[in-house]
């Protein structure tokens, strides 16, 4: 029910009568079913539950989503003290 | 066998498999033989998680039981006329028999050789024993048996005996590869999962879950497209080099090691503290996981905690000389992304926690059974 | 990953605990449906983050837990027949029936197979033309577009030896139900983000409004629940109670309109059993009369198999927020993955599960000194 990541679209092809989409997260490729996200393009980002594409990713919103976080965090940082942020022991990968 | 025992007599509230063995079931005390629930076998119990330890604990356990075995660590280490032999054995019944970065006859020979190895033994002699499945293409056996040469040569092992036997068509997967090794330890070291010490630091030679998501990929219904390779490699000569190093004492510092194969170095870690009687705490943001890896991990709804490496170990080293066993690792073509991933302490004895990247933490308990992809 | 390490970032974490112990005068309560979003906090330790007056309760977002047990059996009883090749999602496999599970079934020697997607089982049908393919249609709404996509694409094309077992589950009704419970202490929601992806918002409004409760619809990342617990205190501080979004990037109040559509084509509305609650009526989908010859519970004729729930199990409570998988004095001791006794431990997804999983039980034990007693008597 949950679990959906987000893959980009890097080709789009038919398959027994179905659109469908060569999707890559971080790196791997797997298949996905475009037929619920048809105006998809490649470059664009879906949102991936059992192999199918149940939304897009909106890149505006996406944006602004992230800057309402960051901003979150420069706002804090003018009134509220620093969190301790003490690296974790050892090599960062 | 690599599975903790239920150190009763170590940590009382360490493992909930105490927990659970520890309220008295009604025939308490009427049955030599613990009882095993199970009516079969299912797949859980070869996945080297809680299934596999109950499997260990309850069957073999008691029916072999002595010190040596009871110490449940990767390799035996015995003294024969004054010389300290490691003795292991492993099976290999990995399917497909072919995937991407190895096969069957490799993984049989490095494993041997790295469970030789985590004891700080130096590798020597190798025996095999084939089962083949009526109607395996001879062409594929060549090939195992090619590629087992090879590995052999690499890892300065000699195969030295074996045996072959052929069962019917359907009951056997192709190839079953049953292996034996014995390898010499001739430094003064004692390197076992029961020596862990509070403040050691805890490495790990490299990116983890390769194998096992190269494996995930070839399953049917499961595949992907992507360059996973398993890490299949033998780590002698890593191991080697780790223990030229020496902590302020001059004594080797490298107190336990083991390679995180079937339950990943989560389950692997949890052994080792469960062995020594300590506690562990991890810092997610320094554990190496490949891109890769992390996107079929999220995309099969897996962690790659517990998948299983083939050429990889975990190290608990002394604090002192942390640095220089890590520096030299990363000198080393197999230890190229070691990282010291956390540390031993004293709070929560045989419980392993992590500080996730989000600030919180975490306890990774021991696998359960076979990780199985979610949608959930 | 992009759109997902983003939304792991610890500094910005630590800044939206922070806006959060500002906007916080009062303890309150906050539920989030989706089993996903109790994975999420409780791998990521998010719980912990929060400031003490926030509890999180976990809600019955779990479609595998939520199964009821007479589905599970007629499941395994169709998975028995040597003439089907019995298809699931990996989460269902462990689910214990009356009589064992599919991993079970399987080691018996029937052919029962994981899936990733449940166009999969079209390939198998069309590989397997004398086998029949049965696949175990489980699931939230966001299952939903792709569950019937398997039904709509063997109708179209005519693949005869496929049919669905249909267990779906919807999220509005068991909202509704918690919180017409005389026990509720739940007093906002996190709602959930992939389901509200297929099927929009407009129908928590009405609910929202009814019960005067904050509904935010959220994500699953730890910046995404973060966010979303912020915005439902903010909400819940200054007495509104509205439906927000927080994970617009991926959705609109209208959600997938064609992906409805085609849901809409092959399943209708009817009531379903939830394990661990009872009935609720209109909460679950099952396939419209045109797919009657798809639809596996009536192929198989599975008759009704007397079924057993344990006694000691409070999965219900669970399942509705009143009480914790601490709270059961079972939990960690007979009750675990290896012997579920209810609902809220089957799945990988139940609260049960996921705490011990991450290994809550190994903590409550460490900080109960009356275990440690039991567990050093039975050592000797």
């Amino acid at each position: 029910m949950c679990l959906a990541i987000p893959g980009r679209v890097a080709e789009v092809f038919e398959q027994h009568g179905m659109r469908m989409a060569k999707v890559q997260f971080g790196g791997i490729t797997r298949e996905a079913c475009l037929e619920y996200v048809p105006e998809t393009q490649v470059g664009q980002y879906v949102l991936v539950h059992v192999g199918f594409a149940i939304s897009t990713v909106d890149e505006e919103e996406a944006q602004r989503t992230y800057a309402l976080l960051a901003q979150m965090d420069q706002l804090a940082e003018l009134d509220a003290p620093m969190v301790d942020d003490a690296g974790p022991p050892g090599e960062k990968s | 066998m690599s599975q903790s025992a239920t150190e009763k007599s170590k940590q009382p509230d360490a493992s909930s498999q105490d927990q659970a063995s520890s309220v008295p079931s009604p025939l308490f005390g009427s049955c030599p033989l613990p009882i095993f629930e199970h009516k079969q076998i299912v797949l859980g119990h070869g996945s080297g998680g809680k299934l596999t330890a109950d499997l260990i604990d309850k069957i073999f356990l008691p029916a072999f039981s002595n010190p040596v075995l009871d110490r449940l660590d990767d390799q035996a280490v015995v003294q024969v006329n004054g010389a300290r032999l490691a003795f292991t054995t492993d099976s290999f019944v990995v399917t497909p028999i072919f995937f991407p970065g190895g096969d069957i006859g490799r993984l049989a020979i490095n494993g041997t050789v790295n469970d030789l190895a985590m004891s700080g033994a130096r590798p020597l002699y190798l025996a095999a024993a084939f089962i083949l499945e009526e109607g395996l293409l001879s062409e594929e056996l060549q090939r195992v048996v090619a590629s087992m040469r090879d590995a052999a040569q690499r890892a300065g092992v000699q195969l030295v005996t074996g045996d072959t036997k052929v069962v019917n068509r359907g009951k056997g997967d192709k190839v079953f590869i049953t292996t034996t090794g014995v390898g010499v330890i001739d430094r003064p070291i004692e390197i076992s999962a029961s020596r862990a010490r509070i403040g050691d630091k805890i490495i790990v030679s490299g990116y983890v879950g390769d194998h096992g998501i190269a494996i995930m990929s070839q399953r049917e219904n499961l595949e992907f497209e992507g360059a996973i390779e398993s890490d299949c490699a033998a780590l002698n000569s890593l191991v080697n080099a780790m223990l030229e190093v020496s902590d302020i004492h001059g004594e080797c510092p490298v107190h336990a090691m083991r390679d995180p194969t079937r339950g990943g170095v989560a389950t692997t870690l949890n052994e080792i503290a469960g062995r020594s009687g300590v506690g562990m705490l991890l810092s997610e943001e320094s554990i190496p996981v490949r891109e890769t890896v992390l996107g079929a991990c999220e995309l099969l709804g897996l962690d790659p905690l517990y998948v299983a490496n083939e050429g990889k170990l975990v190290a608990v080293v002394a604090a002192d000389a942390a640095d220089a066993v890590w520096q030299r690792m990363r000198r080393h073509p197999l230890g190229a992304e070691s990282s010291i991933i956390g540390e031993v302490v004293k709070e929560h004895p045989g419980m392993v926690r992590m500080k996730t990247a989000v600030g919180g933490t975490r306890i990774l308990d021991v696998m359960f059974g076979e990780q199985l992809p979610r949608i959930c | 990953m992009k759109y997902l390490d983003e939304y792991r970032d610890g500094r910005v974490a630590a800044k939206i605990v922070e806006e959060i112990r500002k906007a916080q005068t009062k303890p309150w309560v906050i539920m989030e449906v989706c089993g996903g979003q109790t994975h999420s906090i409780v791998k990521h330790g998010i719980d912990e983050l929060l400031p003490q007056g926030i509890e999180l309760v976990h809600g019955p977002g779990c479609p595998v837990c939520v199964t009821p047990l007479e589905m599970i059996d007629k499941a395994h009883a169709i998975a028995r027949r040597p003439d089907v090749i019995f298809c699931s999602f990996g989460d269902m496999l462990r689910v214990p029936g009356s009589d064992g599970d599919l991993f079970t079934i399987k080691s018996q020697g029937s052919d029962v197979r994981i899936v990733y997607s449940p166009l999969d089982c079209a390939k198998i049908a069309r590989a397997n033309p004398d086998k029949q393919v049965v696949f175990f249609a489980i699931g939230f709404e966001t299952t939903a577009p792709a569950n019937a996509m398997l039904a709509h694409t063997a109708k179209r094309q005519g693949l005869n030896n496929v049919s669905v077992l249909v267990s779906h589950v919807l999220v509005p009704p068991a909202i509704a139900a918690i919180l017409s419970s005389p026990d509720n202490r739940v007093q906002a929601f996190l709602g959930p983000g992939h389901v509200c992806a297929v099927m929009g918002y407009g129908e928590y409004e009405p609910l929202s409004q009814q019960f005067h409760v904050p509904i935010v619809i959220t994500g699953f990342e730890p910046l995404d629940l973060l966010q979303g617990i912020l915005m439902a205190v903010r909400q819940l501080e200054s007495g509104r109670a509205e439906v927000e979004n927080q994970y617009s990037r991926v959705l609109n109040r209208d959600g997938n309109r064609s992906a409805q559509a085609l849901v809409f084509s092959v399943f209708e509305v009817g009531d379903r059993n939830w394990r661990g609650i009872g009935t609720i009526p209109g909460s679950g989908y099952r396939l419209r009369p045109e797919y009657a010859a798809y639809d596996a519970e009536r192929l198989f004729n599975v008759t009704q198999i007397a079924t057993r729930e344990s006694e000691i199990c409070i999965s219900g409570e669970i399942l509705k927020g009143n009480k914790k998988p601490h709270d059961c004095p079972a939990f960690g001791k007979q009750c675990d993955p290896q012997h579920p006794l209810g609902a809220t431990m089957v799945s990988a997804e139940g609260a049960c599960a996921a705490y011990y999983a991450y290994g809550r039980h190994l903590e409550r034990a460490a900080n109960d000194t009356k275990l440690t007693r039991i567990a050093s008597a039975g050592a000797a």
